[in-house]
């Protein structure tokens, strides 16, 4: 018999008036993956996870979380959920230790090992040494750790995270997907929602919500074989000259700066190297064309093209 | 926008025309807290400037005194030839700026979002039709001058928003992190605006925690604990870096990372999309004991230039201690 998924849904549905902001939703998530849901603000990933965590009613569909029905999560069920949303309710004024004591405290943490747990989890996010500090006075990347910290004291077993690394630093982001990767070798599965493709990169599977439709869902590396066209990278001695001419040949986001080299995204690859050769002979530069694979933010790309 | 000033020919190559925001020792205090530390740089006409760092670094006190929001506790700067201690009324007529609160009203239609902005930056009659049209152009909102600005995806908003606030034809152009929550599509979209604007002449002064744009801007500041740590063009910058990175592909990335950063002549050891970046000191030592410290896997390995991650990490990293 197979297992039970982590995370079902069928034929989800959220509607608020004349707005669907869910449609036709079916997800299965395995116990252990680490799933991504990317979408740019107003896709829909805040009100799936409202509903993947029994905070929001669906309008119509079935959400099962382990097995159980969200629409009728009891007390033992929601106990095995983690929920870390947007705006991380923090008290500013606690420190960072009062917090957690206060997560644990709603989660009905015996205080027998409370403050066992709280210690290993301050050693996890490498927060120990900020144990006394206000919460209101860390910074935005470790707020986002304590956040977490928060979200895991009671140990569940499904974690979602609703953009847990926006506007956060480079280097906090990456200490907070070591983490992440920490948990999953736990056995814990993580639904993370993103709006950063390169973190949508890392994940087992991903799915590409847009306007409350799952436009695609699978493995980064399949997703990527589902781009229709093709990039080039170009090398020009002014990249930064060569991206503003460029940019006004091909509009709509098809050109971008990739470091030194330029990436050019065209449904038809052929006809748009001789294109971007002549454009950017007229304006003297030397370039040099190749293939290259596409990245994920390319299939959004050009997924999104096609929607109406 | 702004026609750049003719410059006879002669004068022109003797002095160059002064720069369009330029800070001298650029200091803010709040009690004990230094935010800014001491902060020197010039941004020149029509030049993209990407001013980098993490939350909490100094990024938005700078652009507040910049705006002459917030006075400085000592130091100097100007913009577009304005002290910012004493002509801050001066400065506000001479810049625009967005942040990533776009301030538009969510219950008024596109059209009464930009004839309100007009009416603040006192547009003259004669010229806010114009204004409006050019606005609307600009942005791709023609279909949708009479929508309610709250019906928007972030994209048009953001796009919006860029095009009240530059309504007035300011030279110079303060975004903080205009892009945090668009999509893909709207964001290159974006860009392609920048690049028109820089084109016409004007400054553009912009933060962001997206490092690929990063990659767009003409120079780079880095600051951390309100220090300016590192300033140059992207390819200075990465020409600069101490070390090379060797980018590894892998099946499973984190098992890998454990496995290789204790790894003599492995400085620093990177998630990085769906694979590595490695800090070595040399890359060409350091491949073939890769592949021998990793005979159970499939890696790819391979020399890569460094990103500018790659640069912030090492930055911060050196910083932290």
């Amino acid at each position: 018999m197979p297992e039970t998924p982590a995370i079902r849904t069928e034929k989800l549905h959220k509607r608020f008036g004349e707005l669907s902001a869910v449609e036709e939703l079916n997800l299965e998530i395995p116990a252990g993956e680490l799933f991504g849901l990317v979408g740019s603000d107003g896709a829909g990933k805040s009100t799936t996870l409202r509903m993947l965590t029994g905070i929001m009613d669906p309008t119509a569909g079935e959400v099962r979380v382990l097995g159980g029905d969200m629409r009728r999560a009891d007390e033992a069920l929601r106990s095995k959920i983690g929920y870390m949303s947007q705006r991380f309710g923090l008290y500013p004024d606690l420190t960072v230790q009062e917090n957690l004591r206060f997560y644990a405290d709603i989660q009905m943490i015996p205080r027998r090992g409370r403050d066992a747990r709280i210690d290993e989890l301050l050693e996890f996010g490498k927060l120990t040494p900020f144990r006394d500090r206000p919460a209101g006075k860390l910074s935005g990347g470790m707020k986002q750790k304590l956040g977490l910290a928060c979200a895991l004291v009671h140990r569940p077993r499904v974690l979602f995270l609703d953009e847990p690394t926006n506007g956060v630093d480079p280097v906090s982001r990456r200490d907070f997907w070591r983490i992440l990767y920490g948990l999953l070798a736990e056995g814990v599965t993580v639904f993370v929602a993103t709006a950063y493709l390169d973190e949508a990169e890392r994940c087992g599977r991903v799915g590409l919500m847009h306007r409350g439709r799952l436009l695609a869902c699978d493995t980064p590396r399949n997703l990527k074989r589902m781009v229709k066209g093709g990039v080039l990278e170009l090398a020009t001695p002014d990249p930064r000259h060569a991206v503003r001419v460029l940019s006004g040949a091909f509009p709509g986001g098809s050109v971008v700066l990739f470091g030194e080299k330029l990436h050019l995204f065209a449904a038809d690859p052929g006809a748009a190297e001789s294109k971007a050769r002549s454009v950017l002979e007229a304006e003297g530069l030397e370039v040099a064309v190749r293939p290259v694979p596409p990245t994920l933010e390319d299939l959004l790309v050009s997924l999104l093209r096609e929607q109406p | 926008m702004p026609e750049p000033q003719p410059q006879p020919a002669a004068a022109a190559t003797a002095t160059a025309p002064p720069p369009a925001v330029t800070l001298r020792e650029l200091t803010r205090r709040f009690g004990d807290f230094t935010a800014v530390n001491r902060v020197s740089l010039d941004v020149a006409r029509g030049e993209i400037f990407g001013f980098l760092g993490p939350n909490g670094a100094g990024k938005s006190t700078t652009i507040r005194m910049l705006c002459g929001i917030l006075p400085p506790s000592s130091g100097k700067g100007s913009v577009a030839g304005f002290d910012i201690a004493t002509e801050s009324e001066q400065i506000k007529k001479q810049i625009g700026y967005m942040s990533q609160k776009f301030s538009l009203y969510e219950d008024l239609t596109v059209e009464e979002n930009i004839d309100f902005y007009s009416g603040i930056y006192r547009i003259p009659g004669a010229k806010k039709r114009e204004r409006k049209e050019w606005v609307i152009e600009m942005a791709g909102l023609a279909d949708k001058r009479g929508a309610r600005t709250a019906t928007l995806s972030g994209g048009w908003k953001q796009r919006l928003a860029l095009g009240c606030a530059i309504l007035h034809e300011p030279p110079i152009v303060f975004l903080d992190e205009p892009t945090s929550g668009v999509d893909p599509v709207s964001r290159r979209s974006f860009w392609e605006l920048i690049y028109r604007l820089a084109g016409e002449g004007v400054t553009i002064f912009v933060t962001t925690h997206y490092l690929e744009e990063a990659e767009c801007c003409d120079r780079l500041g880095f600051i951390f604990g309100g220090e300016l740590i590192a300033l140059g063009s992207p390819a200075e910058l990465k020409r600069n870096f101490p070390g090379e990175i060797v980018a590894l592909e892998c099946e499973r990335p984190f098992e890998v990372l454990k496995r290789v950063e204790s790894l003599p002549g492995v400085r620093q050891a990177t998630l990085f999309g769906a694979g590595l970046h490695l800090t070595v000191e040399r890359a060409e030592a350091i491949i073939p004991l890769l592949k021998e410290a990793l005979p159970d896997q499939e890696v790819r390995l391979e020399r890569i230039a460094p990103s500018l991650e790659d640069l912030f990490v090492s930055f911060m990293e050196a910083r932290s201690g």
